[in-house]
């Protein structure tokens, strides 16, 4: 039995998509006017008109658009890019550093060790809420306009959360630490929210995200975790 | 000076870089939000805030795409919003504001008609078929690459450009096969 494309494969094969129907239409005569017919039509909406823009247009676009452009910052003031990557680089160093320190000194190097590693991951995880903070308040004051928020910078700062927080819940959780973990869980939940939203974001979702930060008081919480790390920090840093 | 030059000294602050791929792209972006919108102001609307936010994510152009289809992707996905917007708060004419060219008056009629009844049926495919297709047919992209730019699977934006097809084809075949 002889398999002849359907209009499906007819419309793949018109845009060069596939190839599949080419043998069959130079051999088919029906399927071949069939193609033909498809293709007339397809050709006519080439004739769809699009009015012609004045000569000058380009620059009337950009007289209109340059007093809404604000300043770009440059690379090293943008730290949704580069801070995390810092920060890692810096804790990777450290903890190299605490790793050698172990190998090439004598045995009471070892709690020397630990103390160094747990401050590193405290001075990291404070770092880490501080950032986090600072996005929940920027989120929870933006203002949208005409019934949507365009959440661009939010969700490029909240992809970038994202993974370290990953990083810190799952560390949190092997030291048995479940006030942190669960801390870190819930505002995993309204980073993965907003970076998987559409980045205009309607207005309505915003304020159901906006009020389940305020119920669940994540910025409260935040708050204080930061604050008992900078605590728990500033008494290690007096003790080594 | 290449598009990848111009963004990255428009990323360092330099507005003449910036101001180069506007001038280079803005004609291109009206022609794609027309065909979107199907009118000018809705288009022109378009071009401003496309530029706007593609200025504002620069940093997120990574060059595996060219400039050209990054920013059409942003213009893409911005009128895609605005049609959704559109349709839930307002009725659109289903003959907007496209004009009509064409010589000789039986043609000029026969064309009109054609050119009517592509707007009409565009205006009442869905906003994702109205996207892929406008993207596919006009723009040249591949349904991997709309796929993507849209954020469905390449299988999902084949259904919407098929749906669109077929529509356009009902529409328009008593007019071009037998006039």
């Amino acid at each position: 039995m002889i398999d002849h494309p359907n209009e499906e494969q007819l419309v793949l094969y018109y845009y060069g998509e596939s190839a599949e129907s080419a043998e069959h239409l130079a051999a088919c005569e029906n399927c071949r006017e069939s193609y033909q017919a498809l293709q007339r039509v397809l050709n006519t909406v080439d004739s769809f008109p699009v009015p012609e823009r004045e000569e000058g247009y380009e620059a009337r676009v950009w007289d209109e658009l340059k007093g809404q452009l604000q300043p770009l910052r440059p690379w090293y003031r943008r730290w949704p890019t580069w801070r995390p990557v810092a920060m890692a680089t810096a804790m990777a160093a450290m903890l190299l550093a605490a790793f050698f320190a172990g190998r090439t000194t004598k045995r009471p190097a070892l709690a020397e060790t630990v103390q160094l590693r747990e401050r590193v991951l405290l001075v990291a995880l404070g770092a880490h809420l501080e950032r986090t903070r600072m996005w929940l308040v920027e989120f929870s004051n933006a203002r949208p306009r005409d019934g949507r928020l365009d959440i661009g910078w939010e969700q490029g700062v909240a992809e970038s959360l994202l993974e370290e927080n990953r990083l810190y819940r799952q560390t949190a959780a092997s030291n048995g630490d479940y006030a942190v973990t669960a801390l870190l869980e819930e505002l995993e939940r309204v980073m993965v929210e907003v970076a998987h939203s559409p980045t205009s974001m309607p207005e309505r979702q915003w304020e159901e995200l906006r009020q389940r930060i305020e119920e669940r008081s994540l910025l409260f919480k935040v708050n204080v975790f930061r604050s008992q790390f900078e605590n728990r920090e500033a008494g290690r840093s007096t003790t080594l | 000076m290449e598009d990848s030059l111009a963004v990255a000294l428009a990323k360092g602050g330099d507005g003449d870089a910036y101001r180069l791929l506007v001038e280079r792209y803005s004609r291109g972006v009206f022609r794609l939000a027309y065909r979107m919108m199907g009118n000018e102001q809705d288009a022109e609307d378009v071009v401003q805030e496309t530029f706007l936010r593609a200025y504002r994510h620069l940093g997120r152009w990574d060059g595996r795409s060219s400039f050209e289809t990054w920013i059409y992707r942003i213009a893409a996905n911005y009128s895609l919003d605005l049609l959704r917007v559109r349709k839930r708060t307002s009725v659109t004419s289903a003959e907007g504001d496209h004009p009509c060219f064409g010589p000789g008056p039986d043609r000029l009629l026969h064309s009109r008609e054609v050119q009517r009844q592509v707007a009409a049926t565009l205006e009442t495919c869905s906003e994702m078929e109205r996207t892929a297709f406008v993207l596919r047919h006009f723009e040249g992209q591949s349904i991997e690459e709309i796929g993507v730019a849209l954020g469905v699977s390449a299988n999902s934006t084949k259904q919407s450009i098929f749906r669109a097809v077929h529509k356009l084809r009902r529409a328009l075949e008593p007019l071009v096969n037998h006039p």
